[in-house]
């Protein structure tokens, strides 16, 4: 065993006859921050619900600090869920409107640390209040009282109530304005540097994801197609599908370098092409991607891509 | 104002003023705002949710509900339509004047074909026969570069991506080649791949057609790439408007600076904090005394606190309002 927090081996999660994850594989070291991008139905969120085991996995399996999550029994998962907590993107959807947001926060705290007296619950609760910046006031508030931002500091105040080893981030800066997401990743950053929390951070945005991760891993329906160092993959990155994601940011002049690097959209469903599923959006794609299914293989220490193409190609 | 207003102006707002009514109480969303798109322009709208940007061009379309309260001037091709009747202003809405939205699932009818919900346009604005309609349907479609387009008039909205549904929506408002295109938040709900092809897009059909564009966004990363003049507002005032390049460079207004500050930009960014604005937009129903930015301004003094700035000429056709400009 290793001394990973979390491995994830071979995970495939099915919907009927849609395979919204293949054969995904992946460690999360402890205090590691982690980054997970890709587009809209790639099973950036499906990974995380799977982890978590909110839906259940096809195959595979992922073992938490030394526990199967996938075969474990309910009581161990339950124990083992204090260390795994989650923020998802719509703050407001994911509070309970009719809660104010004192009770919200101290529902974890009554389920898992029953024996705490009143007083020091409410004494952990304003502490996090202040921590997440919103000030011990906010407590007799609503969600619906808040704004966007705010919610989301609650949302992540009550995922930290327990002090979880992981952390998993579902785009949880999507749904707010630029100028406000950079208060909500640096909290992020602020409370793991304090708690030492690891982190999952699943992100469309590769801007965003730099800012945080020290690893980052490339998802392209529902199979990860590039994982890398950040450095690695922000100056040098190998898959054909990170480098389009990069090239369609613009810059802050508003150019995109390279819009015209990938054509079309993510296909849906049954649609994915045989061999590797970027195929047809390819620039370089030749016969051989049609017919086999690239595997994530190793093009240098830090940095792994399924790609046949990968002793080839070579960049400018 | 400015140089649109000097020569033809498609759209010109004078002292535009929104409010709604609610729960007796009435709450300003837009304040005496004066724009104006000159023809062939193209003017990003810039500024966080609850600034006005929609409620402003929702008031130039007719579009908002029962209790908001308008009053001052909208003019387009010099013309009043503030207050014109229903009939009056469908004949200007769609044919001359078009807007498409963040989401374009809603804006589209489920139950209807792509294909007749495109012919309907010509039918109902340009009294063509269904079977011409339905031939500029699909040059329409092969216009906006979407694929398989005989195909795509015979689905129905839910049966395509999200990237190909804003695609139909941008064809539709071309059919009757506008004169102002009113893009609000068009890329906002698409992919990162899919929104530089959408921004490629709107810049290829203005350089062919002329048409102005007024592109509302969150994200000044988004405008930047396409508009020749910016417009940032901050509750529910304009704050600045400058040519863009200019303002990218040299933001005067210190919101529109740390604005310009937030833009996510992959290639500067690093491990570690991020650039943000702090605090929060006033909420709607906050009283406003002296300038509304003060509160989250590193430069404010207490002139800024107790006296509203307004929107003052700079020269190089950038206005500010800011009592002090950087």
């Amino acid at each position: 065993m290793s001394s990973s927090l979390l491995e994830v081996r071979n995970l495939a999660v099915h919907f009927g006859t849609v395979a919204a994850l293949e054969d995904v594989s992946f460690e999360l070291g402890s205090g590691e921050t982690l980054g997970l991008v890709g587009e809209s139905g790639s099973g950036k969120s499906t990974l995380a619900r799977a982890i978590l085991r909110l839906i259940p996995a096809t195959r595979g399996s992922i073992t938490w600090r030394g526990v199967e999550l996938l075969t474990c029994d309910a009581a161990s998962l339950r124990r083992q869920r204090r260390d795994l907590q989650i923020v998802f993107q719509d703050p407001l959807a994911s509070l309970d409107p009719r809660m104010p947001v004192g009770e919200t926060l101290a529902e974890p705290l009554e389920i898992f640390e029953p024996e705490l007296g009143a007083p020091e619950r409410l004494g952990r609760i304003k502490h996090m209040l202040e921590r997440v910046g919103l000030g011990a006031a906010a407590i007799d508030r609503y969600p619906h009282e808040l704004s966007g931002g705010q919610c989301q500091r609650i949302a992540i105040a009550r995922a930290m109530m327990l002090r979880p080893r992981l952390l998993i981030c579902d785009e949880p800066v999507s749904s707010l304005d630029v100028s406000i997401q950079g208060q909500i990743v640096n909290l992020l950053l602020d409370l793991q540097h304090e708690f030492g929390t690891a982190m999952l951070f699943i992100s469309h945005n590769l801007a965003i994801v730099r800012h945080l991760a020290h690893r980052v891993m490339v998802i392209y329906l529902g199979r990860l197609v590039e994982v890398a160092s950040c450095e690695r993959l922000f100056s040098a990155p190998r898959h054909p599908y990170t480098r389009a994601l990069l090239a369609a940011l613009p810059d802050p002049t508003g150019r995109a370098r390279g819009a015209g690097l990938t054509r079309g959209e993510l296909p849906r469903g049954a649609a994915v092409p045989s061999g590797c599923a970027f195929r047809d959006r390819c620039p370089y794609a030749q016969e051989l991607c049609a017919r086999t299914i690239p595997r994530l293989e190793p093009v240098g220490a830090a940095q792994a891509i399924a790609c046949h193409r990968r002793g080839e190609l070579v960049y400018s | 104002m400015s140089r649109a207003s000097e020569s033809a102006a498609v759209l010109a707002t004078e002292a535009l003023h929104v409010a709604f009514l609610r729960s007796g109480r009435t709450i300003a969303a837009v304040r005496e705002v004066s724009l104006a798109v000159g023809s062939g322009e193209c003017v990003g709208i810039v500024g966080e949710s609850g600034a006005g940007k929609t409620q402003l061009f929702m008031a130039t379309m007719g579009l908002l509900p029962k209790n908001a309260r308008v009053s001052g001037s909208v003019r387009f091709e010099d013309r009043e339509i503030l207050g014109l009747s229903r009939d009056a202003l469908n004949r200007v809405r769609g044919a001359k004047l078009a807007m498409i939205f963040q989401d374009p699932m809603v804006s589209l009818a489920p139950h209807l074909s792509i294909g007749v919900q495109l012919a309907e346009v010509l039918v109902c604005h340009r009294d063509a026969s269904w079977r011409d309609a339905e031939r500029a349907a699909l040059g329409i479609l092969e216009r906006v570069g979407l694929s398989e387009p005989k195909r795509r008039l015979r689905q129905y909205p839910h049966e395509l991506s999200g990237g190909m549904r804003q695609r139909v929506m941008i064809g539709m408002s071309l059919l009757c080649e506008p004169l102002l295109l009113i893009a609000d938040e068009p890329t906002s709900a698409l992919d990162v791949t899919v929104q530089a092809q959408i921004i490629d897009l709107l810049r290829s059909l203005r350089g062919e057609s002329g048409m102005a564009i007024a592109l509302i966004s969150h994200d000044l990363g988004v405008v930047a790439g396409l508009a020749d003049r910016i417009v940032v507002m901050y509750a529910g005032r304009i704050v600045e408007s400058a040519p863009a390049g200019g303002l990218l460079r040299h933001a005067r207004h210190p919101y529109s600076a740390l604005l310009v500050r937030c833009i996510p930009d992959v290639h500067r960014a690093r491990l570690g904090p991020m650039p943000y604005i702090p605090g929060q937009t006033p909420g709607p129903d906050e009283v406003e005394i002296g300038c509304a930015f003060a509160p989250r301004c590193p430069h404010a003094t207490d002139r800024c606190r107790a006296e509203r700035p307004r929107l003052e000429d700079l020269g190089g056709e950038v206005h500010v309002a800011c009592h002090y400009p950087l």
